[in-house]
């Protein structure tokens, strides 16, 4: 069991966690170290259900978190790093659109705003899970940045389960999760969805030879 | 009831698991054709149960109402013309080795999986749900539009999946919210996204977590109906897809998708009054159709002009949305079916242009209409449809839309938007003209016609020139839906 004060601690720790994984998968080009900083995001976001679980001394959250902790932190990452290229201009992020120390401000404006827009879903509810909910807006922002900025197709994908990975961790801190059915249909159609990417990603690589988005440049008006 | 509810989803999901075990044949190519005019007939059964109120099936997980059988009836037309065409289509690729078995074999699993995820889409009652299976349409159709292997496929399918599922997942994050905010509207979480405790609890939601919900929701479905500012998916996606699926991406894909919007409206207008999401959608449906209007003025490829056409419409359809109406529902839902036909007539036929000369250039194809009579009437009929020419049912729901705005004090919205259709009327007249009427060039290529294409064609055209003379029972379907949806009188 645990007391409110220390439940209240550990959410902001995780909170903090998956926001930092976030920031440094801004910061990192190697592709690999990106995927694994996804993976260490995914073990923040299975911790939310987690420590709701044992606070509150029930089974349901337990259940989720470990489903989660299986496909976030363990599932998804595997099939990105399986789509990590072999050849030695793969395996980095290249020039991208914007540098690291703009990336990294802007990445600090984002949080800003994040806190910002959130406020009307603190008001209804303040929480202490609720007021973590900031935190996993801004990773939402970072996400959508990430993936506008990044030039690897696999970049991309790493973004769209971030984007993921806070929209679950925004229905974890302000309604303890959305109804199982939901949550599992969530789950497969993302699943599915990384799947997809990473199969296309491998047919990139035979038909252009590489996996620099810049090469998608056929199909314009 | 709930077996009337269950079919629409349950008959293509057959046809998918036998086309998984049997590959691409003739039988499982039927059983999946079987499987869209089921999802048909079933809509058709529910019409006249539903004017009275929703039905209810499996607990309350599905929900069937006046929009739901609309729809349904939108997916069972278009889908059992696509699919019927499909047959003839793979069939003949497979013969000229533009597709190989294994290709045909994962597009016979993934046409009915379609059908089934819009099915669901439209007859669920949680908007959690609704939301799952409009995402499972992008996992679905991922590979269909990258069946033709090329480069340009690649490239759609890639831009076709990041975007949509991006956006879709915008709108998950407003489906959250919305969750968040009838919770503390004191529903239970079982049924709180239930659509009819949303609207029984709709004035107790929290006014400033529903209006970012419902921004986040406009944007996200709005990716999926190929609405700005995700718009940039759609032309490259409807392009490479293989004709039939593009019929269906066009034809109903996009309508599905704004009709989870109308449903999340009927809600939020409850909650916000009607300004809030008027507005939105009357931002979003003009720059779409300028947009459509400004790149139809500029094309040179028949299939992405036929796409921007459909964000045209789409565009429409979200001013008329936004007019609210009782008037401008029910003709949204007529314009939405008559494009749905229309636009597959179109489609189907372009891709037998497409593979008579390997190219899909408007300056590549003159004469179509002495050359292939059949075609030929089928592209003027599904073209004279989407540009509202009488006798045509979009003449009508154009006429009623522009009633139903001028009723709504919005003219200078519809000055605005007469403007933009007029320039993509001209547009789609200058094309196709240069297409169909004039000498055929002496070398020009025969153009196939497999028979289930032309039997697709030629349903087509009976059924647009039937709709356009009554809509018959539909305009009740289409009244009940827009009052079941609180649409004001």
């Amino acid at each position: 069991m645990m007391t409110q004060a220390t439940y209240a601690g550990v959410l902001d720790l995780t909170v903090g966690a998956f926001l930092l994984a976030a920031v440094l998968i801004v910061w990192r080009r190697e592709l690999s170290s990106i995927v694994h900083l996804l993976a260490w995001q995914g073990a923040a976001l299975a911790a939310i259900p987690l420590a709701e679980g044992i606070y509150r001394g029930d089974a349901g959250p337990i259940v989720v978190g470990v489903v989660v902790l299986v496909l976030r932190a363990g599932a998804l990452p595997v099939l990105l790093l399986q789509a990590v290229g072999t050849a030695d201009t793969e395996r980095r992020e290249s020039t991208p659109l914007v540098n690291t120390t703009s990336s990294l401000l802007i990445t600090a404006g984002l949080t800003i705003l994040a806190y910002a827009v959130t406020r009307p879903i603190i008001a209804l509810n303040p929480a202490p899970a609720t007021r973590a909910v900031p935190a996993a807006f801004a990773v939402i922002l970072i996400a959508v940045f990430v993936m506008v900025s990044r030039r690897r197709a696999l970049s991309q994908a790493v973004g769209f389960l971030m984007l993921d990975n806070s929209i679950t961790a925004t229905a974890f801190l302000i309604t303890g999760g959305v109804p199982l059915i939901v949550e599992l249909g969530a789950s497969l159609d993302v699943l599915f969805a990384v799947f997809v990417l990473g199969v296309l990603t491998s047919r990139m690589r035979r038909t252009f030879g590489g996996t620099d988005l810049d090469q998608l440049r056929e199909l314009r008006d | 009831m709930s077996i009337l509810l269950l079919v629409p989803i349950l008959a293509p999901l057959t046809a998918t698991a036998l086309a998984a075990l049997l590959g691409w044949r003739r039988l499982t190519a039927s059983v999946t054709v079987f499987a869209a005019l089921a999802v048909l007939v079933a809509g058709a059964m529910l019409a006249l149960r539903v004017e009275s109120g929703a039905h209810f099936g499996v607990g309350h997980l599905l929900r069937a109402d006046s929009l739901s059988v609309t729809m349904l009836l939108v997916i069972g037309t278009v889908g059992t013309l696509a699919t019927w065409a499909s047959v003839g289509y793979i069939d003949d690729e497979l013969h000229s080795g533009h597709t190989d078995r294994k290709s045909a074999h994962l597009y016979g699993v993934l046409l009915p999986l379609f059908l089934a995820a819009m099915a669901l889409a439209v007859l669920a009652n949680n908007i959690g749900v609704m939301w799952v299976a409009i995402e499972a349409t992008t996992v679905a159709t991922a590979f269909l539009v990258g069946h033709h292997r090329t480069r340009a496929a690649l490239e759609a399918t890639w831009k076709y999946v990041v975007i949509c599922s991006v956006g879709i997942a915008l709108a998950f994050l407003g489906t959250v919210l919305l969750y968040f905010a009838s919770l503390h509207a004191g529903a239970s979480s079982a049924h709180a996204l239930d659509i009819d405790t949303l609207l029984n609890n709709a004035p107790q939601l929290d006014p400033d977590v529903t209006r970012l919900a419902a921004g986040l929701l406009l944007l996200g479905y709005g990716a999926k109906a190929g609405l700005v500012p995700f718009h940039t998916w759609l032309a490259d996606a409807h392009s490479q897809a293989p004709a039939p699926v593009s019929a269906l991406m066009s034809g109903v894909l996009l309508s599905v998708a704004f009709a989870s919007l109308l449903r999340v409206k009927s809600v939020v207008d409850l909650t916000l009054g009607a300004g809030f999401l008027r507005t939105g959608l009357l931002v979003v449906g003009l720059l779409t159709l300028l947009i459509a209007a400004s790149l139809l003025v500029v094309q040179t490829d028949f299939k992405r002009m036929l796409a921007y056409s459909s964000m045209e419409n789409m565009g429409l359809v979200a001013i008329a949305a936004a007019a609210g109406t009782e008037l401008a529902i029910a003709a949204l839902l007529l314009h939405v079916l008559a494009h749905g036909i229309g636009k597959s007539l179109a489609f189907l036929a372009s891709g037998q242009l497409q593979a008579a000369h390997n190219s899909t250039a408007i300056s590549a194809v003159t004469g179509v209409l002495t050359r292939s009579r059949l075609i030929g009437v089928a592209f003027v009929v599904g073209l004279a449809v989407l540009i509202g020419l009488p006798p045509f049912a979009m003449f009508a729901s154009e006429l009623s839309i522009s009633r139903a705005l001028a009723g709504a004090n919005l003219e200078w919205i519809l000055g605005a938007a007469l403007v933009l259709m007029t320039v993509a009327f001209s547009a789609l007249v200058r094309n196709g003209s240069r297409m169909l009427l004039g000498q055929p060039a002496p070398d020009s290529p025969t153009i196939p016609l497999p028979g289930t294409v032309a039997a697709a064609l030629i349903t087509g055209i009976v059924l647009s020139v039937a709709l356009g003379l009554s809509a018959g029972p539909l305009t009740q379907l289409f009244q009940s839906a827009a009052t079941q949806l609180g649409a004001s009188q």
